[in-house]
């Protein structure tokens, strides 16, 4: 036992109710469910459990009831965060049941999902939500056995007495157990003696998905709701005239509205609307100014050549290390918008009932769902209920809460429960992407291919901040210029899975090897002499640790054999984002003198892995929606709507389109610095950098396939 | 709107819907089978995928005007506990991310095990290459099936 820590007060508030409605997930597949043995639902094991904290309840017959409060979109934590308090409560995970909690501000903080923060942000608060608990089932035994606490142990859901050999189960214990009071410091167990942290523990609804259970937000079914569909403007547009005469006369719609330049369509299920959106006549005229992508690639090149750009950092005299350098290498890398693209559409369901709410659906802040709901109708937050539903990925579009917000309106304006749904046209067109960005980038180098002076600009469209100034190189190059540029439009943007370094990751590490080559230096030794120089003598601030980051370079090299094999030409990524560290090396072999992508390499820091399997899949699917992007992905503008409108179109990246992936991780035993967006960034660049050392053509823009640098390369992809 | 008599994971319903209804949203808004999946509703992205008569089928784009006595599966009645070797298999290599699109990866690779038992990897990818996944399982999903087709 080690780290004796505070607890936390928020955690602990005493909970009047356990059971707060909703729905509970009550799926539970386990050896113990045979047909002989009657598996308790939810419902009944929380009737008589006993509450600890905000995030556990124990039954007394031995059930533990676990409530997950952030929203899961697929990167496991409603898995992961009960088995961080099963942990510290040494539960027998077979016993363990979660519950996806609601909305509740007074029990939990930072009840969202995004910025890869979860598990970092709650790793300690659960930890002693599940020790505290243990400890006054421990201190419960000692009174029952008449022994002193210090001689027991739990185990599995057990206190022990080692001496006697006597054993209660935290069943027995918990009535008591929950009359004592909660210590203010509690020891939590030494990560070397973790049983189920780091574990391939199964996704705790394994069982529901895969037969098909309602779990997500477009599943929800309220008795006597109306269905809604909306139409919204083009960007930059706003309603001239609505003929909807069409629309009225397809059976099952009973609604038209127009209400601040959508027109909506309600009904009573899903499919006549579908149809009715179709025949709105609606005529619309400009409100502002209407973009297309031609104007985004004029716009780029105006604003990289302006004279003003916001300075996000400088260090040295960048002007006079580029007049001393022996060279000077300029790239111009080029990203487009892309759709989030959730495999379930935007979708929420509202009942407004004067001034009280219950919304129920798919977000990743519903905080953010309540706040906007109360503010839109005038009403206090407390009146809003938030139940969350499983979300059908989210990648950043479920941070914002439009959809949940039109779904409230509409239920006022319908004076009835509505769930509001997108097709997935909607989605696509409906706004909220990444954004579109073109960056300069330049390096001086001295007699030796030394970098002594690195200049970014990047400019983009609703960006914010495009760069990343306290970044890698900064802090390994003496003199440094960082500038951004952001164009004000009426498309709007989103943080989109790695905001902002899901491109900038890949520009910047194809630019570093495009420095490397003409300094004429190893790619990966490169990046390690300047991690070098940041080390010995940092220049002003860092954001990242230079030593975590060599870790997974030297690891990455390693695992992929770098430089060993003259057949497989090989590109090299590495990036810091969200707390955590990603090197990626792509291979590339010629078959029939033509490129053959086979296997991407990964070595991840991401601190303590939690569950291995869950690792696996972000780091996996990290690369798979990296790569997939960078190949393929492009949302292009005309007149302010977007000509990709489905997957017909949009092109997402499917399983014969993926290579081999092997992922390794850095055994360092800190705590967890988060996953869910680490891994994409670095992608682009290392299968970028693979091309280029295979055929020699460099590509500095997305999607790939689009480029004509790549238009005679026939790049195949093979897995094993 | 006309009366239909739909045959679904054996049982026998009636509904009252228009013609050119997708046999989707029918499961979904008209008999409460919400395993089903929207998501692009044009026959891209195979979420939707059930079986008819055995074969797998894009339900988003299949009006149940044409639908006549065949027999119809749903992820629902894949199996009546859950445990086709399919879904076993699934849960086995814990292929889920978000799980959107799982239900409609597991009708494709059963219909697909039906006919073909023992496939090699190609095999696989050429059947499941019509079912896309936004989470990026696809690795899972290739040692699923193979898994499957050894549990059987
Ligand atoms: S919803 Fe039917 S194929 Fe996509
Ligand atoms: S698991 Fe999320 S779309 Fe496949």
């Amino acid at each position: 036992m080690a780290n004796l820590t505070k607890t936390n007060r928020r955690d602990f508030l005493k909970i009047a109710a356990t059971a707060s409605g909703g729905l509970f997930i009550g799926f539970y597949w386990s050896g113990c469910d045979s047909p002989k043995m009657k598996v308790l639902t939810n419902e009944e094991i929380l009737l008589n459990a006993h509450n600890f904290n905000s995030y556990l309840s124990i039954s007394p017959t031995g059930d533990v009831v676990i409530y997950s409060p952030n929203p899961e979109l697929g990167q496991n934590i409603l898995t992961s965060f009960p088995m961080v308090v099963a942990e510290e409560l040494d539960a027998d995970w077979q016993k363990v049941r979660v519950i996806q909690a609601n909305l509740d501000v007074e029990k939990y903080d930072r009840q969202l999902t995004g910025g890869s923060g979860a598990m970092p942000h709650s790793w300690e608060r659960l930890r002693k939500a599940g020790a505290t608990a243990r400890h006054l089932l421990i201190a419960a035994a000692a009174t029952k056995m008449n022994v002193d606490a210090s001689t027991l142990s739990t185990s599995n859901g057990e206190v022990i007495h080692k001496e006697s050999g006597k054993k209660m189960g935290y069943g027995e214990l918990v009535t008591d157990a929950s009359k004592l009071t909660a210590p203010e410091e509690v020891a939590l167990k030494d990560p070397k003696d973790f049983k189920i942290i780091g574990t391939p523990v199964k996704n705790v609804e394994n069982k529901a998905m895969f037969t098909g259970q309602p779990l997500y937000g477009l599943d929800f079914y309220r008795e006597g709701m109306l269905h809604a569909m909306i139409q919204r403007p083009p960007f930059g547009m706003k309603i001239k005239s609505v003929d909807d005469a069409a629309a009225r006369a397809i059976s099952g719609v009973t609604e038209v509205v127009t209400f601040k330049n959508n027109v909506a369509v309600v009904g009573k299920s899903t499919w006549p609307l579908m149809k009715a959106k179709k025949l709105l006549k609606i005529e619309y005229e400009p409100d502002g100014v209407v973009e297309s992508t031609f104007d985004h690639d004029r716009l780029f090149a105006e604003l990289l050549n302006g004279k003003t750009a916001e300075v996000k950092r400088k260090d040295g005299d960048v002007d006079a290390a580029f007049k001393n350098a022996a060279q000077v290498i300029t790239s111009e890398y080029q990203c487009p918008f892309l759709s989030h693209s959730p495999m379930e559409p935007q979708n929420f369901f509202a009942h407004v009932q004067g001034d009280k709410v219950e919304l129920v659906g798919p977000t990743q802040t519903p905080d953010r769902a309540r706040n906007d709901t109360a503010q839109l109708l005038g009403i206090p937050p407390e009146n809003i209920t938030v139940q969350i539903t499983r979300l059908g990925g989210g990648f950043g579009r479920r941070l914002r809460a439009d959809f949940v917000t039109e779904a409230a309106e509409l239920s006022k304006m319908m004076n009835a429960p509505i769930k509001l749904t997108w097709s997935r046209e909607d989605d696509m067109t409906g706004g909220a992407y990444r954004p579109a960005v073109r960056y300069r980038f330049q390096a001086a180098l001295d007699e030796s291919g030394n970098m002594i002076g690195y200049k970014l600009r990047g400019v983009g469209i609703n960006a914010g901040n495009s760069t990343r100034e306290n970044n890698f190189p900064s802090g390994a190059v003496e003199n440094v210029l960082i500038e951004s540029v952001d164009h004000k439009s009426a498309i709007t943007t989103n943080a989109w899975r790695a905001p902002i370094t899901n491109f900038l990751a890949y520009a910047e590490q194809s630019f570093l090897d495009e420095v490397a080559l003409a300094a004429k230096k190893d790619p990966v030794q490169f990046r390690l002499d300047l991690l070098a120089k940041a080390k010995a003598s940092p220049v002003g601030e860092l954001q990242y640790d230079v030593d975590r980051m060599i870790g997974v370079i030297k690891m990455a090299a390693e695992k992929s054999n770098w430089g060993k094999d003259a057949n497989v030409m090989q590109g090299f990524s590495v990036y810091f984002s969200h707390r955590s560290y990603v090197a990626q090396v792509a291979n590339i072999e010629m078959e029939n003198n033509q490129p053959v992508l086979k296997k991407i390499v990964a070595a991840t820091d991401c601190g303590i892995v939690v569950n291995p399997t869950g690792a696996n899949h972000q780091v996996r699917g990290g690369i798979v929606d990296g790569m997939g992007h960078a190949m393929y992905g492009n949302l292009t503008f005309e007149n302010g709507l977007p000509k990709q409108k489905n997957f017909d179109t949009y092109r997402l990246i499917r399983m014969k389109e993926v290579p081999e992936i092997d992922v390794h991780y850095v055994q360092n035993g800190i705590d967890p610095t988060g996953l869910g967006e680490p891994a994409l960034p670095p992608t682009g660049g290392a299968v970028a950098n693979a091309i280029f050392k295979a055929t020699g053509r460099r590509l500095r823009s997305q999607p790939f396939i689009e480029q004509k640098e790549f238009s005679d390369i026939k790049l195949q992809i093979k897995r094993a | 709107m006309a009366n239909y008599n739909l045959r679904i994971n054996g049982n026998d319903y009636n509904v009252e819907v228009e013609d050119d209804t997708p046999l989707l949203w029918v499961l979904r808004d008209h008999i409460g089978l919400v395993g089903t999946k929207y998501s692009c509703g044009i026959a891209q992205c195979g979420a939707c995928t059930v079986h008819v008569n055995g074969e797998a089928a894009f339900s988003c784009t299949l009006p149940v005007s044409s639908i006549g006595s065949d027999e119809i599966t749903t992820i629902e009645g894949l199996s009546s506990e859950g445990d086709h070797p399919v879904q076993k298999a699934w849960d086995e290599v814990d292929t889920a991310q978000c799980g959107y699109c799982q239900a409609g990866q597991i009708m494709t690779a059963a219909a697909f095990l039906r006919k073909n038992p023992k496939p090699t990897m190609e095999e696989i990818e050429n059947a499941m290459n019509r079912n896309l996944c936004r989470c990026g399982t696809y690795h899972k999903i290739r040692e699923a099936v193979a898994l499957a087709a050894k549990l059987k």
